[in-house]
Parts: C-alpha cells; structure tokens; sequence
C-alpha cells in the first residue's frame, strides 16, 4: 500500500497549478491515499501481453482540406474576456 | 388541462388542434418551473424572455410544417454551451461566462424547433453522483426532497421528474444520465460513444463524455435521440454512421430475444430491493417472449478503479485551459504568473474537481504513469472485451441501474470512495463505450428503482425496443411524485 504523503500532495497541486493550504494538503493526502490504494486493485491482472485501449471506435485523423476559412469575429472572442484594450487581452502586471 | 403529464405526441395533438398554442404552452412551462423550482432547485438560469418571443413566431408556422418536437419545451444541462445564455457548468471558474456559439446539440434542437427554456444543475464539470458538487446549490430529488438527485445530470433529471419540462439534455461520463434517471424515475438514454456530437460540451473525460435524453417516456427519448444523432465535422470523434429513425425500432415485438443477465451487476453492495427489481423486470420480459440466462463480464470488478484513473487523467488536462486569462473567473491576488494561475483555480474549483485534477496529474506524472494510467488503459481493454464476448450471444444485457435508491443529502459527500462506488453498474458502460438506458422499474420505500439495459455498439434500436416493451407492460413510468400535487399547470 503506498503511502501520500503531504510533501507529495503539495508537488502534485504545484504539477496541476493549484494552491493548497498545509491543512488542505493533509486532507487530501488522507483521501487521495485511500484512492489509490483502491485503485492497486488492477494490480492483480496480468496485463503483460494486453494492448492498451485509448479510444473504443477505431478512429482516423480527420484532415479537412488545407483552404483558410473565416474565424470568429474579434469582438465577439473578446465578449468574455475580463479586460482588453486595443483588440488584446488585458492581465495584471506580473513583471516589477 | 394539466400539461406536465403529456407526452410529446399528446402535446403536438393539442397544438395540432389548436386547443393549445406554444405561446401558452411555453407561458405554463415557465409558470410551473416558476412553483416547483424554489423547492427542487432544478435550474440555473432560465431563458424565458427569449424563449416567449421565439413560442409566439413559431406559432405562426403552418401545422404541416412543423416535426414531431415542434414548439416543445427543453432544458439543456449546464455544460452544453448556449449562445448568449450563461453556461457555467456549476463551477464558480465559468460565473457569468456567456458563450459565444451554441454546441452542434443546440442548433440540432433549435433546428427540430424546440423551445429552450433555461439551464439545468449539476456537479461542478460533471465531477459526481449526487448534485452536491454545484458551486450554486443542491437540487432535490422531486419524490423526496431530502435526498439527492443522482448525478451529474442531477438537474436534468428531477426537471423531467417534477414535470417542469417533459424533455432535457444531460451528460454521462460513467452513468451521469443513467444514475440521475433511476434515482429520479425517470428514462435516460446514453448513446453509443460517438452517437452524438460532443462540439460545444465542456470537456470532462473526452474519450468518455456523451450528450444524451432524458425523458418521461421511452418513446419522447427515442424522438430527442432522433433529433441530435449525427456525424459533425467539428467534432472529429463523432462518428460517420447512419443514423435511423430510433421511434420505428418500438414494436413492442422482444420475442426470441436474448438476454445476458450478468451476475456480478448482483454482487455484494448492490441492495435486496434493486436486484429484486430487476427478478421481476426479467420475469415481465420473459413473459413478452424473451429469454435470459446468467452470464459473467469478469473484469467488472476493476471498472471503478479503472475508470477514476482514465476519467481523472482526461481531466486534469482537460481542466488546465481554466487560467483565468481570456474567460471565466481570474484572482484578485496576483502576484507571479504562477501565483495569478494558481490562485485563479484554487479559489474556481470546488474541492471535488481539485481532487480529480490533482488523482489525474499524479497518475500521469513521470514515475507513475506506467503503474496507473497505462495499466488502466489496458484494464479498459479486458472491460471491452467482456462486452465484446457477451454480444456474440446476447442481443442486450440487463441489470439494476443503481446499488441503491437515492441517499440523503449530506450522507456519503465526505466520503469519496463511497460516493464513487454508486457508479460501479454505469461506469463498465462508459469504459466499453457501447449504449445503456435506464427506465423505472420499482420503488423502494417511496424511491424509484432503475432497470438498466445495454446494447451493442450502436445498436439504440434494439436497447429502446426492450425498454419500451417493458414500458408498455409495466405502470412505474405512470407514477408520480407527491411534489406533484397542487400545482395548478
């Protein structure tokens, strides 16, 4: 049974850009432990010589036709966007 | 003349002649979703002006010209996008957000003239079985309204189950229409992976994630899967099959036909009401001239597990396009890029979603992705094959919907592993990728019970056929909640 530890908790948050308190982090430690241990279930089917499935219908890449074609008219892109100026999109400063 | 109950033939027959109008049928819509919703809480937003202008042109259409679902009213599950209607897919992170196009499933349905009326509940991005993930609230279950809904399609059920719309759209990604459907006595159908477009749906799992009806009848669903199925170049999974009008597969005709009963769909966990149930669903079945035998998919067991890493894993990626940059909810704190993305999405996603990303990332991350996400994937592959063998001998597979009737709000939501365990007759499904419905098919202490039929790989016809032949046999689909009585629409 693997052991989740805070330390990892925090790495992994940190992986999916998430912030987490240390008390949070020893929350979900405590879950995402009894999840995977859950999971190590698999662990007792041979899967040597199986393939793995990423897709149920055997699917093709889709090319469409190499021709451009019209894309979203700019102020309607800009509809959601929290602060734009000039036709670009606005966000705070981050560089001193 | 009370509405809620009709179907949607009955509906058109009244509007047919002219003993009822859109424009009315539209205001009466509005009206009881307006009485019942403050206790169900079904809805988000709702669209009623644009709606009520939209009845009264239509109105002036000739009869002739107008298809089966004509001026019907709809509800569409909150991560199916609308132009110009808020779509948040119950997530703080999408407050307010108002998409610029509609999902190819919202043109079809405009195309078929229904009447969209408003945007349904449901777990934060579809991340759960019981609607308390919403970040705005918890919709009730309309037969009783301390317990959960089911979910992720929470909304979308109970609003067909308080018959506030006769017809909604909601999600499954391991059985968020089936498990809303049984918990609410209600039909949903989830199609064949690549059945209907998923262009326009926020993502969760996409090699999961299918749009699907829900409905009071097996027939009103067969006609909303009419109106939706189809191959769109936007969405290069969907796929380029014919697609055949799903209402002539309705014969009432099952004789000869082979059943697979499975026995592990009857394991420990799985309550004496729910397999009860099904013994007598089967026994109804076999007296219309079916047949059904015990079978085995062995690798059910390994489902869940599978299905949580796989499911997680498709979300964590597909959840890092929340950044707070070009829409959606963006921090006021600051300070770094890093701080601005990882604030923005601690302080958007609720605790569920944080999870699954978080489970997604570390069976993805470099030491572990062998020992989780690719024995996973090929776990997945023996799941398939189960379902693969048992359709060499049996037309469909029966079993419960559910281990259980709907639980009490607040019971099981700090306790994720059971929580996920009420997916674990839905989820083998949604790893195969072959179609599933669920119709009513008992009660349990006043709580409908769900029989849940599976078929071959878009095979529908055959799954509606069966579930309609019960349906006609059977008077489950005719009861109603108690929160039914003394409304006036």
């Amino acid at each position: 049974m693997a052991k989740m530890t805070k330390e990892e908790v925090i790495e992994v948050a940190h992986l999916a850009r998430l912030a987490i308190t240390d008390e949070e982090a020893v929350h979900f430690a405590d879950q995402l432990e009894a999840i995977t241990n859950a999971m190590e279930l698999l662990n007792e089917l041979d899967t040597e010589n199986v393939e793995p499935t990423t897709h149920v219908l055997p699917l093709v890449n889709v090319m469409r036709e190499d021709k451009s074609i019209e894309g979203l008219p700019r102020e309607l892109v800009m509809k959601n966007v929290k602060e734009h100026e000039g036709g670009q999109v606005r966000v705070p400063t981050i560089l001193d | 003349m009370k509405l809620a109950d009709k179907t949607a033939s009955e509906l058109q027959e009244l509007l047919h002649s002219k003993e009822l109008t859109i424009a009315e049928l539209t205001e009466a819509t509005f009206q009881r979703i307006k009485e019942l919703d403050p206790k169900v809480d079904a809805f988000l937003a709702l669209n009623e002006e644009q709606a009520t202008k939209q009845a009264a042109e239509m109105d002036q259409t000739d009869t002739g010209e107008r298809g089966p679902l004509y001026g019907l009213p709809i509800g569409v599950k909150d991560n199916i996008v609308t132009e110009g209607l808020e779509t948040t897919a119950s997530s703080l992170i999408l407050k307010g957000f108002n998409p610029i196009y509609n999902a190819t499933v919202v043109d079809k349905l405009r195309e078929a003239g229904m009447v969209i009326v408003g945007k349904l509940n449901m777990d934060e991005f579809a991340m759960g079985s019981s609607n308390e993930n919403s970040y705005y609230k918890n919709t009730k279950n309309p037969w009783n309204l301390e317990t959960v809904p089911g979910g992720s399609s929470g909304g979308s059920a109970a609003a067909v189950a308080a018959g506030e719309v006769p017809f909604t759209l909601g999600s499954d990604t391991g059985g968020s229409i089936r498990q809303p459907a049984a918990f609410c006595g209600v039909v949903g159908m989830k199609p064949t992976y690549g059945r209907v477009s998923r262009f326009g749906l926020i993502a969760y799992a996409s090699s999961f994630d299918q749009i699907g009806p829900i409905t009071r009848t097996v027939k009103d669903n067969a006609l909303l899967l009419n109106a939706i199925s189809g191959h769109d170049e936007k969405d290069s999974t969907s796929a380029n099959v014919e697609v055949p009008d799903f209402t002539a597969a309705l014969t009432g005709d099952i004789q000869g036909l082979r059943i697979g009963v499975p026995k592990e769909y009857f394991a420990e966990g799985v309550s004496e009401a729910s397999k009860q149930a099904v013994k007598d669903a089967l026994k109804v079945l076999e007296e219309k001239g079916a047949t059904w035998q015990e079978i085995s998919l062995p690798h059910s067991k390994y489902a869940l597990s599978t299905y949580y890493i796989l499911a997680s894993s498709e979300a964590s990626s597909n959840l890092s396009r929340f950044d707070g940059i070009r829409y959606g909810y963006r921090t006021e704190k600051a300070g770094s890029l890093l701080e601005f993305y990882m604030n923005t999405r601690s302080e958007g996603f609720g605790d569920e979603v944080k999870r699954r990303i978080m489970l997604g990332t570390y069976a993805l991350s470099s030491g572990y992705y062998d020992a989780y996400y690719k024995k996973a994937q090929k776990v997945r592959t023996l799941i398939k094959q189960d379902f693969d063998k048992a359709f060499e001998n049996f037309d469909v597979i029966v079993g419960p919907t559910t281990p259980t009737p709907a639980f009490k709000i607040g019971e099981i939501i700090d306790d994720p592993l059971t929580m996920y365990a009420n997916d674990i007759l839905t989820i083998p499904v949604n790893l195969a990728g072959v179609p599933a419905i669920s119709v009513p098919c008992g009660f349990d202490n006043g709580l409908p019970l769900g029989l849940q039929i599976i078929g071959n790989y878009f095979d529908e016809e055959t799954v509606y056929r069966v579930a309609d032949a019960f349906e006609q046999a059977t008077e489950f689909h005719k009861e109603t909640p108690q929160t039914w009585e003394g409304v006036a629409q």
